[in-house]
């Protein structure tokens, strides 16, 4: 028994448990956490009645989902309305598998990854998975038989069609960089240092495809300013209208969980995912159980500063129009990182991609370039309707007449 | 360590396993504890209270048509950019061959040569459909 328990695959089968466990909770105390940083945004108390500071309405919340009706409206197609969530949350809580926690632990004489799965094509496994989410939110906009969750589902499903074009191409730049698939050999070579001070994290090399991620990332959550599938103001809830209770509760743990496992991906790919550099117990090499211990925290406190970006910019930006977000997709993004997957294959090809002076003026070069086109097609970009009169003559900004008031 | 790759995929196998069981009790859940007061105004779709005018699956926007059809042509595109960048990378960085049909071995230009011909076409294309006017939602 003992000697299954110390095998990898005990390792992984009781980590799947744990790692399961940690998260639901994690996800039930970022819904928490977003409305305090919400309350603290908007100079409020935020949730202050349930325990000490609030800290059990988590829980309150999931008992009430569990004891309210759970509706399901006559008008439904029942199968995929039930169907939906449950896809949701599936896909939402298995893409972690992949994702390295916390390097090598010693164990009985052996070295056991903290890491359910390692599979060969990790990178593929995850975006597979993200990819899947979809279904879920298709399936429950259009079981729904409601015009707002129909509305919802259909923009939410072209947003996150056009954003997983720019999230790929921004991933395969860190594939050129890194020549790996796997998580676990991604991590490795960012644990060395340049001159032994500067940790070789790949965001030091391409802050650019760390920025547009970031950016694909908010828009495959649905979150602000990418969260039109479910603008309140215009489309009630969006796809999840029709659902109430523990239903409604799955979707929001199943956004919350995708939230967190893209930024897991996130600082796996660009911020060294455990390592953290001078920290003893931080490094490659340390196999010890505090050493894992510190890994894991190091890992959580990258995820949590990435969660508290998304929240923050969720109470600050306004929300995009949908052809200002299609327009952001297809001719922004997109050439944009055609451009630095082109960038990166020429520093390749010249055996210049481990050396930020030649990553970064790389990038400058592509950042220049694309502010150069975008300035020259400024006048394409009003989206003033051909309808109106004309604007012979007068300059543009951002669909509003220059010298306009209010 | 990770010694095959089987009991990487068992593991997901468990993952997956793991996360259906737990939906499935929560689906349990919501259908058998709570209230079931069912009505007619419950029963009817939530649209803001208005009454309903239309069904629902009717004709929308062609224009989402054409972002699917499109997503569907770049990503196919950039799937096949995955093998190909992780053997450009191994070409590149340890000088490795690539044994061609004629008997003879081409390096990294070649891979290189052949990814700007495909390249080229996905950009054409996009500033084809640009200039078509597939990408106008105004």
């Amino acid at each position: 028994m003992t000697e299954f328990l110390t095998s990898q695959f005990g390792v992984s089968i009781i980590l799947a448990g744990v790692v399961f466990g940690i998260l639901q909770g994690a996800v039930a105390y970022c819904i928490y956490f977003e409305r305090k940083i919400a309350a603290w945004i908007q100079d409020r108390c935020g949730p202050n009645r349930v325990g000490p500071a609030g800290l059990l309405q988590p829980l309150a919340d999931g008992g009430k989902m569990i004891l309210k009706e759970d509706v399901i409206p006559g008008h439904v197609d029942k199968n995929l309305f039930v169907l939906a969530p449950a896809i949701m949350f599936i896909v939402a809580f298995v893409g972690f598998a992949a994702i390295p926690w916390g390097g090598q632990l010693e164990l009985g004489g052996k070295l056991v990854s903290i890491q359910v799965a390692s599979p060969d094509i990790g990178l593929l496994y995850i975006l597979g998975v993200a990819s899947m989410g979809i279904y879920g939110v298709v399936l429950g906009g259009w079981s729904s038989n409601n015009k707002y969750s129909l509305f919802g589902a259909i923009r939410a499903t072209a947003q996150m069609l056009s954003y997983e074009i720019p999230m790929g191409l921004c991933i395969l730049v860190i594939v050129l960089t890194v020549g790996a698939i796997r998580l676990e050999d991604i991590v490795l070579p960012q644990t060395a240092y340049w001159s032994d001070v500067i940790p070789k994290w790949n965001v030091f090399l391409h802050p650019l495809a760390f920025i547009v991620l970031f950016v694909t990332m908010l828009a495959e959550a649905n979150r602000t300013p990418f969260d039109l599938a479910e603008a309140e103001q215009e489309l009630v809830g969006g796809f999840h209208t029709e659902y109430s209770a523990l239903k409604f509760g799955m979707f929001f743990l199943a956004e919350y969980a995708s939230m967190i496992t893209s930024s897991a991906l996130l600082a796996v790919l660009f911020l060294g995912g455990w390592h953290l550099p001078w920290i003893p117990w931080a490094q490659p090499e340390a196999t010890g159980i505090a050493a894992v211990i510190v890994k894991m925290l190091v890992m959580g406190g990258k995820i949590a500063g990435s969660l508290f970006v998304m929240m923050w910019l969720r109470w600050t930006l306004p929300r995009f129009r949908f052809d200002q977000l299609m327009r952001l997709a297809w001719g922004g993004l997109i050439p944009f990182t055609l451009g630095l997957f082109v960038l990166t294959v020429g520093l390749l090809y010249f055996d210049k991609h481990q050396s930020p002076l030649w990553t970064l003026g790389g990038n400058a070069v592509v950042l220049v370039l694309t502010l150069a086109v975008a300035g020259l097609s400024r006048r394409d970009v009003t989206g003033r309707p051909a309808s109106l009169p004309s604007l012979e003559g007068r300059s543009l900004t951002h669909g509003r007449l220059a010298g306009d008031v209010s | 360590m990770f010694l095959g790759w089987i009991e990487s995929y068992a593991a997901i196998g468990v993952t997956i396993a793991i996360a259906t069981g737990a939906a499935m009790v929560f689906l349990i859940l919501a259908h058998t504890i709570g209230p079931k007061r069912r009505g007619p105004v419950k029963d009817s779709p939530y649209e803001s209270g208005m009454p309903v005018l239309m069904d629902t699956h009717r004709r929308f926007n062609v224009r989402f048509y054409i972002v699917a059809i499109l997503f569907l042509l770049f990503d196919v595109e950039i799937i096949f950019l995955w093998p190909w960048s992780r053997l450009f990378h191994h070409v590149a960085t340890t000088g490795a061959t690539i044994p061609l049909e004629n008997g003879g071995v081409a390096g990294k230009e070649y891979l290189v040569v052949g990814m700007g011909m495909f390249f080229l076409m996905l950009v054409f294309g996009l500033i084809y459909e640009w200039k078509k006017g597939a990408f106008r939602w105004d």
